[in-house]
């Protein structure tokens, strides 16, 4: 327990530590894959649960599913376009699932009760690698999008409207897949510190306003991140009428 | 105790909040693993039965939309006919009656013309009778005026 005798007693708080894991020659920071893999875990047996036994009249658990999945061809279709959702709904989908269940995990999970030898389990989302790693797929997402339905005269989207937007549009390659991972990641690991922060000053009653504030705001950059994805890669594939 | 923000400023030699790392490329093979899971789990499966729904939907909409279509066909076809059923037994019923009047009055016609004849013949009769009879009396009587007039004659 905390001693409440200190001046900051955030300073508790253990940001910025990880618990390392060796293989081979390569570090990885072993509480995100941990927490990843509950987050998989949760949506794996969400998934088998609910779809074991599909029927036309839906009960249970295949109802939050057939939901879900028309939310997220919603999503799909709107920014992809009717052409070609299809094929990256299962990619958007993922996203929005994993990025929302990574958040709300964090946000709802009692991490603190399992104790590591360093660091600290929370959303894998919280972590700078998972967000990078989920924009840059992002990134070949709609590169591969674009390529494969548009072959090389995906480029031509460089100089439309016109060339003047060439470097414009090729320095948005690199913003995009930037403000995908930090805008995930700041929020998210701002969220956590804050109510982290207010729970350590006030233990009791006052961190709750900030932590509905905070699955509201975990609801929202998962929807935002899969709307962007699905934004980006209807970009891609969008052909203009000549 | 060291502050966190000493290791958020990168002052570290190990960890701090910006520390990428092998988590990177693995957390992307594993996200992609995870689409391709899901997909065979979730996504497809869900989403054929999804649109089966639908498709059945729509086409039970389109069948019962006949349906009603055929079924108010029907009603008018049916509601015409009883229509013109009514209006047959209409015209049968004032058929009928005209036919039961005329009926009625040529018997009563005949009824009266059968029962003026024999009122005739019984007048004729009646008239030949009297005139008979009156013939009768009117010789009776001249018979008797000559009897009293001889019988007066043969007095004197």
């Amino acid at each position: 327990m905390v001693p409440l005798s200190f001046p900051l007693p955030f300073a508790e708080l253990e940001v910025g530590r990880h618990l390392y894991w060796q293989i081979g020659g390569l570090k990885i920071h072993g509480q995100v894959f941990l927490s990843s893999w509950l987050v998989i875990g949760a949506l794996l047996a969400l998934v088998v649960a609910g779809t074991r036994k599909l029927e036309r009249d839906p009960r249970g658990a295949q109802n939050l599913l057939e939901f879900l999945w028309e939310y997220l061809r919603d999503i799909a279709r709107e920014y992809i376009g009717e052409k070609a959702y299809r094929d990256w709904l299962p990619f958007i989908g993922t996203l929005f699932l994993f990025i929302f269940v990574s958040n709300w995990g964090g946000a709802l999970v009692p991490w603190k009760l399992i104790h590591l030898p360093s660091g600290e389990l929370g959303a894998p989302t919280a972590d700078i690698n998972t967000t990078i790693a989920l924009a840059l797929l992002v990134s070949l997402a709609y590169f591969y999008a674009g390529l494969s339905r548009k072959g090389f005269r995906y480029f031509e989207y460089y100089v439309e409207p016109t060339p003047i937007m060439l470097p414009f549009k090729i320095v948005e390659d690199f913003t995009k897949p930037l403000s995908l991972s930090f805008r995930l990641f700041g929020n998210i690991l701002a969220d956590e510190l804050v109510v982290a922060v207010l729970a350590f000053l006030v233990p009791l009653i006052v961190p709750l306003p900030v932590m509905f504030l905070g699955l509201f705001t975990s609801a929202i950059q998962a929807l935002i991140f899969a709307t962007l994805a699905a934004y980006y890669i209807g970009e891609a594939v969008h052909e203009e009428a000549h | 105790m060291t502050s966190w923000f000493l290791f958020a400023a990168a002052g570290a030699p190990e960890g701090g909040l910006f520390d990428l790392d092998a988590t990177l490329p693995l957390m992307a093979i594993q996200v992609v693993v995870l689409t391709f899971i899901l997909n065979a789990l979730f996504f497809r499966p869900v989403g054929r039965n999804v649109e089966a729904r639908e498709s059945f939907l729509a086409t039970t909409r389109t069948d019962a939309k006949q349906k009603v279509l055929q079924a108010q066909r029907l009603e008018a076809d049916l509601s015409n006919q009883l229509k013109e059923a009514r209006q047959k037994a209409q015209s049968l019923v004032v058929d009928a009656e005209e036919e039961m009047d005329k009926l009625y009055r040529a018997a009563l016609a005949s009824a009266q013309a059968e029962a003026n004849a024999s009122r005739e013949v019984a007048r004729r009769e009646i008239d030949r009778e009297r005139k008979q009879a009156l013939g009768q009396l009117k010789a009776d009587a001249e018979l008797l005026g000559d009897q009293i007039v001889q019988r007066l004659l043969a007095a004197t």
